[in-house]
């Protein structure tokens, strides 16, 4: 349970960083927070010939809420922005979701880009990207000259543990765009105990006209599909108030897209159960939190 | 094999520092209790499940089985042994899980003495909910808990009002 050796770079500057991550190609690894990555570490799943550390690079340590989104660096803790109250206002799926990932602990040192850039199909973080239509922006240089790139969480997760990474390249930062007030979000997920990884999570965002009906709706999946899937719910649900909603075409249609696998901790039929149960719930819960939801109109 | 490259640097701990020579690899928990002999933080899962080796990072409890030694560099690390006033009086919630008998074999304490000072410095009268959830990150293997919650009101409690009973 120790690391095998590593070279170990710790650039100061992000230009440093890209500079050494493009010298260093696919032998390199970045570490940030190291919550996902130490563990592998530890247990030998990985062994990287050299770790660049970016936790001293302070111009990657922002939390930046924007008239459109809020952006989030490379070494900015989920800690910090679950406590973000201007991050919270903006985008409050953000706090819902980070209150969910591991302990209180692990999020004092973690990073929502770290845990992107992971791309572990449980990770609560990357069903927000994906349900929100965020993006992550991906930094590399070349001859001196810095590119970036933004891509879609669709483009960026490419199978479980796989994204969109190139060699040399950094996950500099994440954007979440903003949530208008007339939308309500909620993630509900299911875990055999509180901080482990769920068994099934469901990020859900309803959108609710004037009048208190239904405009649109979506889903975003954790846990049982291998990578976030976006399941649009709005044929399903729109053109009614929430109490009125059929839920249970939702909840037909989200297990349906699903595809869980089957392991020690649950069935494949129980995490799609799941996908089914949370989606209901998650979309009750962010249609009341909409500016439009009808006032107390009774259990929903 | 040629011999691995040793990095020199210092580690602040609990106000002393400590210049210590590691690899790159050594683990914050490893380079506290070999190389520095705090054998007070205590190594349990090493992948960051058990909650034995949290430390405090800048006043935020971390997992050091979960951080290397070299990216401690230049930060303020508080161990178990940090705790205890300088004539070695306990702190609050070191007196409470006394009291409460918070406590069986002591191989969990060390981290759960780190996890509930540094709740408690930030939200110093918890509920009964955020006291489990606080908790929550830390596994004990003999007491099942319930003495620990109690340790944790109790130690709210010594921190509020100097006395008292332990809170409902």
């Amino acid at each position: 349970m120790k690391p095998p050796p590593f070279t170990y770079h710790a650039p100061a500057t992000l230009a440093e960083t890209l500079e050494v991550l493009a010298e260093l190609g696919e032998d390199a690894k970045v570490l940030a927070g190291g919550q996902s990555l130490i563990p592998l570490l530890n247990m030998r799943l990985a062994a990287p010939a050299h770790l660049v550390d970016v936790n001293g690079v302070s111009e990657l340590d922002v939390v930046d809420v924007g008239p459109d989104e809020v952006r989030v660096g490379a070494i900015a803790r989920h800690a910090r922005i679950e406590r973000d109250d201007g991050a919270a206002a903006a985008c409050p799926l953000l706090r819902q979701a980070l209150r969910l990932v591991a302990h209180a602990v692990i999020r004092n040192r973690g990073t929502t880009c770290g845990s992107l850039a992971h791309a572990d199909p449980a990770g609560e973080m990357t069903a927000v990207l994906a349900v929100l239509g965020g993006t992550v922006r991906l930094a590399s240089a070349a001859a001196g000259r810095v590119t970036r790139r933004d891509l879609t969480a669709g483009k960026f997760f490419v199978a479980p543990l796989e994204s969109s990474l190139r060699p040399g390249e950094l996950l500099e930062s994440a954007g979440f765009p903003r949530t208008p007030a007339s939308t309500g979000t909620a993630f509900a997920e299911v875990a055999r105990r509180h901080g482990d990884y769920a068994l099934c999570g469901i990020a859900a965002l309803v959108d609710l006209d004037a009048g208190g009906e239904i405009a649109s709706a979506r889903v975003g999946t954790i846990s049982v599909t291998p990578t976030p899937l976006v399941v649009d719910l709005t044929d399903v649900l729109a053109g009614v108030p929430p109490a009125r909603a059929d839920l249970a075409a939702a909840r037909e249609k989200v297990m349906a897209h699903v595809d869980p696998e089957a392991d020690l901790h649950a069935s494949a039929a129980y995490r799609r159960h799941l996908a089914g149960v949370l989606t209901e719930r998650a979309v009750r819960q962010a249609a009341a939190r909409s500016a439009h939801a009808p006032a107390e109109r009774g259990a929903a | 094999m040629s011999a691995e490259h040793l990095h020199d640097l210092t580690l602040t701990v609990n106000g002393v520092p400590h210049p210590v020579s590691v690899p790159a690899r050594r683990l914050l928990s490893d380079a506290l209790r070999h190389d520095i002999g705090l054998t007070g933080t205590h190594v349990g899962c090493e992948h960051g499940v058990c909650g034995c080796c949290t430390v405090l990072l800048d006043g935020q409890p971390v997992r050091s089985c979960l951080m290397f030694a070299v990216s401690a560099r230049g930060h303020e690390i508080t161990t178990v042994e940090g705790l205890a006033g300088p004539g070695g009086e306990l702190n609050a919630v070191q007196r409470a899980f006394q009291e409460c008998h918070g406590l069986q074999c002591g191989f969990c304490t060390p981290g759960f003495l780190m996890t509930v000072t540094a709740l408690l410095a930030e939200n110093p009268s918890p509920t009964e909910d955020e006291v489990v959830e606080g908790i929550s990150g830390n596994l004990c293997r003999c007491t099942g808990y319930q003495n620990i919650v109690a340790s944790v009101h109790r130690a709210a409690a010594l921190m509020t009002d100097g006395a008292g009973e332990p809170r409902p």
